[in-house]
């Protein structure tokens, strides 16, 4: 932990209340999100208990499994899935725009919008991944050899979950969010990480009700139980809690079985609209949490390369609908070497472009990348006039700094500087950095902006290609300016070779291999 | 020849005749040496190299950064002065102006200038950009260990054989995003390519190098025990081969005994009261700071086989290893603070990763684990450890707070073992108890 976010949580126990992290947000919030809340059955993995789904927070779907262990029940929920999750998507697909043709590409269309899937947590998140992998290969009703069939949309449903949560590996994408990643983000609470992830918990230090503090409200969230004995705010982490499990749900269960055996169809509707109510309980406070998470976020305004990673991910949703159109099959078990390593690559790129970004568009983030000397803010002391050698000299102005940063670099360091307006970062490399005169004590004996450094950096670009900089790309005596040393807009890496090519050191290309062995010990495969 | 009969130098020409046979005649397509800390890696490549080419191969070198391709160029440039080498390098990435002296070494940011050259060396990451040419006959694969398994998949196509070469001790490649989801494939793109080499190639040749000839008699068996259980080595000195003395005798204060404790027994370990601390802890940083100006103020000598003259411990023989970039910036700024040259010419201060491959008379260490509230799995990396214990060549000083055993009995191990990926022997957690109990025979306790 840098030590900016550890003096974050210090001031948050300190305050009693949640501190803000960022000053913007960082992450893409859709004006109308598909929020996803799946409950699991303890016990058994990959059992669904029900789900609230919806994009309207007044009038959630609620699909519930009167019991979890029969399969027949279990596909109707996936079906229910599939009819909730679907018609979204459609809604989506059809909206396109026109993208101009590049040097490297030919005129395309992008989704206009992309539908967002919120889930409370990263536990969900998961649990998505786990619903898509056990329903996008399952056999449909059309497959007259299929032993147990699904509903016809419900490989489908698993190809888009399955999208949505491979997409959501990427750093910096919004395609599929947990609530808890999207509020750490953002605001630093007094407790650990772990209990972070306790969506109701991590609201009571971001919101806490009135007169209440921030401990006091996640305690309340995390531990508090009404008379029954059940918990106030379950955490629906898709787990459920286990004392509404055994006092409440297996009592319910066993009816509903009992009914079932005796063949009495009201008793058995009876216990059906029981269970229903029991889990619809136990979802619907983290319903309305994840639409409060949603509110608080779009109070924050928003950062301004946000847009520019959605476009990301409307680029992936709109991917991905082709290859469906296109009658691809579904997205294979496991990645093949190559797949993996493009995969990497990208992800190891996001990552550098989005902690870019983020310090760009927020003065907050940036001051941790200075705190770190990955940057270095100060004023403009003397800009000196001097020339590249070679044919056609171009402009090598040396600017002089007087900052109070530490930057941490040697000379020849590749420098970066935001320019207005310009479509990329002014170059500049670092040449010296020095203690001010009459300094040396350390920066926390001085006064906090007394400079303590000169640096001085040579611009290398954005200055135009003539032989005076164009006006205004060299900053003047007085100016304030800011370096980063990392790039603003790293380059992805080099093409990988064909999959056909993959080299004999990874096992040659795939499909030599000996295709995956059918599980020998069990009757069926369940998931 | 030591007591017990073993010659170093003789096992390592046996080992190194071995492996050049495996290279010159074998019928695998790869070869694989392991090689413990300073067991002359860069000397086996630069001879292989050379045997290669005098063979009449064209051969093509991968290193991993291009500090070391720069020295790899240098050292077989002037090992075989006639040798036409060329050095491939990005386009923003000049090499080092030291292979100006060597007229031989042809530079330059495109392959098609260098294909008359019978060794082409460059980055991994520069080779990856090479595409569409006719593959070399052979390539020398250098700190294989530190290569990611993708890195191996972006080049592997230029070659159809290889001989490579790591430690598999150091620094294990990792990457910045998650990769569980490829964790137990054997392609697993965030591994180290020698694992997804020998996943897919099980029985290539597999050597070692027996001999360490950078670490003293004092620290062999403890770096061998600790780190390389499986695959022991010596040293090639012997005891009293090396000696380090100082003309200006202790204060008798913490940082001088310590001093002593070192110079006597190859280690030494300055201990700081119990405290939990920032990462970057003032008083152990002002600690490391002081223990490497007492090192240059009391005039040390350094005795050892490489000549009847003592050397002189000037400020470029001395490293400070850290686990975090800002503890380096921090000690960085406290040997300023006193007067002490960092950087270039001077002391070397500088993270584990960054300290990797590079050599020096004394270490000082500050402990990963010092002042820590918790053992995380990046603070107990068993390569982070063998890499800061196994930089000198005379002593290593470890600066460190009390109570870090105890942590780590408060934090076992508590990685998830995923299916399908191979244990790493020893663990952190095992390696990191065993130096601790062998410091502890070599413990100042010391108030600052």
């Amino acid at each position: 932990m840098s030590v900016m976010s550890v003096l974050a949580r210090a001031e948050a126990v300190a305050r009693g209340r949640a501190v803000p992290a960022a000053t913007v947000r960082h992450r893409w919030v859709a004006p109308r999100p598909l929020v996803f809340v799946p409950l699991t059955t303890a016990g058994e993995a990959g059992a669904p208990l029900g789900a609230m789904i919806g994009t309207d927070r007044a009038e959630p779907t609620v699909l519930v499994v009167p019991q979890p262990l029969d399969r027949t029940l279990r596909f109707d929920f996936f079906a229910g899935l599939a009819a909730a999750v679907l018609p979204v998507v459609e809604e989506y697909a059809d909206a396109v725009e026109t993208e101009p043709a590049t040097r490297n590409r030919e005129e395309t269309e992008v989704c206009s919008d992309a539908p967002q899937v919120i889930v409370p947590n990263g536990a969900a998140l998961e649990y998505v991944r786990l619903l898509g992998r056990s329903t996008r290969y399952l056999r449909t009703v059309e497959d007259p050899d299929a032993p147990h069939p699904v509903p016809v949309p419900v490989p489908l449903l698993g190809r888009w979950l399955t999208h949505w949560a491979e997409r959501a590996r990427t750093p910096g994408s919004a395609l599929l969010v947990a609530m808890t990643d999207l509020l750490t983000r953002h605001w630093a609470t007094g407790q650990s990480a772990m209990e972070d992830q306790h969506l109701g918990g991590l609201l009571g230090w971001i919101d806490p009700p009135q007169g209440w503090d921030g401990a006091a409200a996640a305690a309340r969230a995390q531990t508090g139980r009404d008379r029954d004995g059940l918990l106030f705010s379950p955490p629906a982490g898709p787990a459920t809690d286990p004392v509404f499990d055994n006092r409440v749900l297996a009592p319910a269960l066993e009816r509903y079985d009992a009914a079932k055996a005796a063949g009495a169809t009201g008793p058995l509707r009876v216990a059906e609209a029981d269970v229903r109510r029991l889990v619809a309980s136990q979802l619907q406070p983290t319903w309305d949490d994840v639409w409060h998470g949603v509110d608080l976020l779009r109070a924050l305004p928003e950062g301004a390369h946000v847009a520019e990673r959605w476009k990301r991910d409307r680029w992936s949703f709109t991917g991905h609908r082709d290859r469906v159109r296109a009658g691809e099959p579904p997205q294979p078990k496991r990645d093949d070497a190559v797949t993996a390593a493009q995969k990497l690559a990208g992800r190891e790129t996001a990552q550098a472009r989005l902690l870019a970004q983020e310090a760009l568009d927020d003065p907050l983030v940036m001051a941790g990348r200075r705190l770190a000397g990955e940057a270095f803010a100060g004023t403009v002391l003397a800009v000196e006039m001097t020339y590249s050698e070679g044919r056609r000299p171009m402009p090598r102005p040396l600017l002089t700094l007087a900052t109070s940063d530490i930057p941490q670099a040697e000379p020849g360091t590749k420098a970066y500087r935001a320019v207005p307006d310009a479509k990329s970062a002014q170059t500049a490399e670092v040449v010296s950095v020095a203690e001010a005169p009459g300094s040396g004590v350390l920066p926390a004996q001085r006064g906090g902006d007394e400079p303590g450094r000169t640096v001085v950096v040579r611009l290398t670009g954005g200055m135009g290609t003539g032989k005076v900089p164009r006006e205004g790309s060299v900053p003047e005596v007085g100016e304030q300016v800011l370096f980063t040393l990392f790039a603003h807009e790293p380059r992805s890496g080099p093409a990988l070779p064909d999959p056909e090519e993959t080299p004999w050191t990874h096992g040659g290309p795939p499909g030599a291999a000996v295709a995956d062995v059918p599980d020998t010990v069990t009757a069926e495969d369940f998931l | 020849m030591t007591q017990d009969g073993f010659d170093p130098g003789a096992e390592a020409t046996a080992a190194t005749e071995a492996i050049l046979a495996s290279t010159m005649h074998g019928t695998a397509r790869g070869v694989v040496v392991d090689s413990p800390p300073g067991a002359g890696k860069s000397t086996l490549v630069v001879r292989a190299a050379r045997e290669l080419a005098a063979a009449g191969e064209r051969l093509m070198i991968v290193a991993q950064t291009n500090a070391q391709v720069d020295d790899l160029a240098d050292r077989l440039a002037t090992a075989d002065p006639a040798l036409p080498v060329g050095r491939l390098h990005g386009a923003d990435s000049p090499p080092d102006p030291v292979l100006d002296r060597h007229p031989e070494v042809a530079k330059s940011a495109s392959v098609a200038d260098l294909r008359d050259r019978a060794v082409v060396i460059a980055t991994a990451a520069k080779w990856a950009y090479v595409k569409d040419v006719e593959p070399w006959r052979h390539a020398i694969v250098d700190e294989a260990y530190q290569m990611r398994s993708d890195a191996l998949l972006q080049v592997a196509g230029l070659f159809e054989r290889a001989l490579f070469v790591g430690d598999p001790g150091q620094l294990d490649p990792f990457s910045v995003v998650g990769a569980e989801q490829w964790a137990g494939l054997s392609w697993d793109p965030s591994a180290s390519a020698v694992v997804t080499l020998l996943a897919h190639n099980p029985g290539l040749p597999q050597h070692r190098l027996p001999v360490s000839w950078r670490l003293p008699a004092s620290a062999a068996p403890l770096v061998s025990r600790a780190f390389y259980p499986y695959t022991p080595f010596r040293s090639g000195t012997g005891h009293g081969d090396r000696r380090l003395a100082f003309g200006v005798r202790g204060d008798g204060g913490g940082v001088d005994r310590v001093l002593d404790e070192a110079a006597a027994s190859g280690w030494g370990l300055l201990e700081l009261p119990a405290r939990h601390t920032p990462r970057t802890d003032p008083e152990a940083v002002r600690a490391t700071a002081a223990v490497v100006r007492r090192l240059l103020d009391r005039g040390g000598s350094a005795y050892s086989e490489r000549g009847a003259d003592p050397a002189p411990l000037t400020a470029d023989r001395i490293a400070v290893g850290t686990a975090h970039r800002d503890q380096a910036a921090a000690v960085r700024s406290a040997l300023a603070d006193i007067g002490v040259p960092a950087g270039a010419g001077g002391v070397a201060v500088d993270t584990a990763n960054r300290l990797q491959g590079r050599e020096f008379d004394v270490t000082v260490v500050l402990h990963p684990l010092s002042g820590r509230p918790d053992a995380t799995a990046f603070h107990l990396e068993t390569g982070r450890l063998c890499v800061l214990a196994s930089r000198h060549r005379h002593a290593c000083i470890v600066v460190c707070r009390a109570g870090v055993a105890d942590l780590l009995d408060e934090h076992p191990s508590s990685e998830p073992v995923r299916l399908g990926v191979t244990v790493k022997f020893p663990d952190g957690w095992e390696a990191n108890h065993a130096v601790l109990a062998h410091l502890a025979e070599h413990r100042v306790s010391w108030r600052p």
